[in-house]
């Protein structure tokens, strides 16, 4: 699998947001094997005054993505953008644009709009959207080369709201990866969206709220594992009625 | 003779439990009060391990227990538990918390009511966690530092240290490789109109505040963790989430005067523990992070096993915590 060209071999990706401490989240980040991590540039670190954090998750070894969470403007997320590659030195942005404080829901207008800023400058942007097939057109106008739709609201753990969208978009962008970001709760969701097709999960509460953030990581890897075999095997179609899996004609007739 | 680098927290937690063991001890601090530098004086001055088990190691509960006990003897310590609450929406936060934490039991809007009568009507449901404690960090820091004196401490403000000290307690200005600094906010809020008498705890996924009574109309309210070493004043973001948390708890707070706001710097390792490190002949007590009050006892207690070996036996301790 490939994002802007670099090769990745975890299907995994993890937010770093929300764990007890730096030393469980780089546990988390080992037991899961994930390469990428994302993180979030807040204003008030924007100075560079957050180095200490980012060394610790520097010391994970994963590829570092950052993100600009919490940007509710186009102006706030480009801003926010510029002075991420500064300082992480990468041109991997994830792109979010909030436009709702409650829903945490994308303001894809200006998603869009900021992904073409972005894309003009170079960036390789990684667009937090919503699943429609529209905007996700839209973005890959602006010069985005991987969408990331939501399953569900940030942080809600709802796992994937509406699974028939999103099958919808595996069909319409066959070669373009998408990324299921956001609302992920168990496992059980990151495999129900590998097998749907996507090329990865990127998750980060269902982690770090958990009880335990490490075994948690490695339950949501085994999943997304299993369910993207589960998509490469070619599952079967769902019948509405029992089908015997032994030959019913030629049994014995008992009298 | 044992040295001491700091008397903030850490540093005259130590100098207290090495004199009362019986050796001389001077203090070296730059600023001109006790605590007058350290991040301390922002603290919420909770005495809450099992609150804090949510998202900390077991250690808050081991170490932190012996608090209540120490700082009994040293400064007033109000043992009237603490309330945990959540508004209607984040109802699912509230089981989350219960489930991590222990020493707790649920109480109804009646028992709620009951407890902190400003609260009637506010919340149907919430936890409540007994067995624990606040007292006011600025007057804890002036009664150790009296009692410190008391026992022959020589304490020399603004005073730099020597270039080698037995114990260095200065927080983050200490050389230690993987201390990191986090950013807490707080403000005190004056309010007339309410009275709540014990700690209280609001959960929201995205602003969760605590708010601690200082006595006369004074509240503590605090709340923010910023992966940040910026130390220039409070935000105009966490102060009105703070606020706004404040006014969600209890409307009765709009009017209430904002008297002070603050921000410090948490020294922190990557577990979010306190460490007892030793470094080029001298020991370091470090890390406290937002357990310091909680945790200053304890580690205090193994500082001076370390260095007065020969008082360390759990009999002294138990003395020393009964």
């Amino acid at each position: 699998m490939e994002f802007y060209g670099t090769e990745i071999t975890s299907r995994l990706l993890l937010g770093t947001a929300q764990y007890p401490s730096p030393a469980v989240l780089a546990e988390a980040a080992k037991s899961s094997g994930t390469e990428i991590i994302t993180v979030s540039l807040r204003r008030e670190t924007a100075d560079g005054s957050g180095t200490a954090f980012w060394q610790e998750l520097q010391k994970t070894g994963c590829r570092i993505l950052p993100n600009t969470a919490g940007c509710h403007s186009v102006q706030e997320a480009v801003t926010t953008a510029r002075m991420a590659r500064e300082l992480f030195d990468t041109p991997w942005i994830k792109l979010e644009v909030i436009g709702h404080s409650d829903t945490l829901q994308p303001d894809v207008f200006g998603l869009v709009e900021a992904a073409r800023i972005l894309s003009s400058e170079g960036f390789q942007v990684f667009p937090y959207t919503t699943d429609d097939l529209v905007v996700g057109e839209k973005l890959l106008e602006a010069g985005c080369e991987v969408l990331m739709p939501w399953g569900a609201p940030i942080g809600s753990g709802q796992g994937l709201r509406n699974p028939d969208a999103l099958r919808a978009m595996r069909g319409h962008f066959p070669g373009v990866p998408l990324i299921v970001d956001a609302g992920i709760g168990r496992p059980s969701d990151a495999a129900q969206a590998m097998e749907l097709g996507m090329d990865a999960v990127l998750l980060n509460t269902a982690v770090a709220k958990a009880g335990d953030p490490a075994g948690m990581a490695r339950a949501m890897a085994l999943a997304v594992e299993a369910g993207r075999a589960g998509f490469a095997a070619d599952p079967m179609e769902r019948r509405d009625m029992a089908v015997p899996s032994t030959p019913v004609l030629g049994m014995a007739e008992f009298a | 003779m044992i040295t001491i680098a700091g008397a903030g927290l850490a540093g005259l937690a130590c100098a207290y439990e090495l004199a009362q063991r019986g050796a001389a001890v001077t203090v070296y601090e730059r600023g001109k009060a006790p605590g007058a530098g350290s991040v301390a004086r922002f603290a919420g001055g909770m005495l809450a391990p099992w609150c804090e088990r949510e998202s900390a190691e077991a250690e808050v509960i081991t170490l932190g227990s012996r608090a209540f006990g120490w700082w009994a003897k040293v400064t007033t310590v109000h043992r009237r538990g603490t309330l945990v609450v959540a508004p209607a929406r984040d109802r699912a936060e509230l089981t989350r918390f219960a489930r991590r934490t222990s020493s707790h039991r649920s109480v109804d809007g009646a028992e709620i009511s009951a407890l902190e009568p400003a609260l009637a009507g506010r919340f149907a449901q919430g936890l409540f966690f007994e067995g624990e404690a606040h007292l006011d960090p600025r007057r804890a820091l002036r009664d150790l530092s009296a009692k410190v004196q008391e026992l022959g401490v020589e304490i020399r403000y603004g005073s730099p240290a020597p270039a080698r000290v037995t114990l260095d307690c200065t927080g983050m200005a200490a050389p230690l490789p993987a201390l990191r600094p986090v950013r807490g906010e707080m403000a005190i809020l004056h309010c007339t109109e309410l009275e709540i008498r014990r700690t209280l705890r609001l959960l929201h996924p995205r602003m969760p505040l605590y708010l601690v009574p200082r006595g006369d109309g004074h509240f503590m309210i605090g709340g923010t963790m910023i992966e940040s070493s910026s130390d220039r004043a409070v935000t105009l973001r966490s102060l009105s989430e703070l606020l706004s948390a404040a006014f969600a708890l209890h409307p009765g707070f709009a009017e209430a005067g904002v008297v002070e706001t603050g921000a410090g710097l948490r020294p922190a390792f990557p577990e979010n523990l306190p460490r007892l490190t030793e470094q080029d002949g001298t020991l370091y007590l470090n890390g406290l992070y937002r357990h310091g009050f909680l945790l200053a006892p304890a580690m205090a207690q193994q500082a001076a096993d370390h260095l007065l070996p020969e008082t360390s036996d759990e009999d002294h301790r138990e003395r020393q915590t009964a």
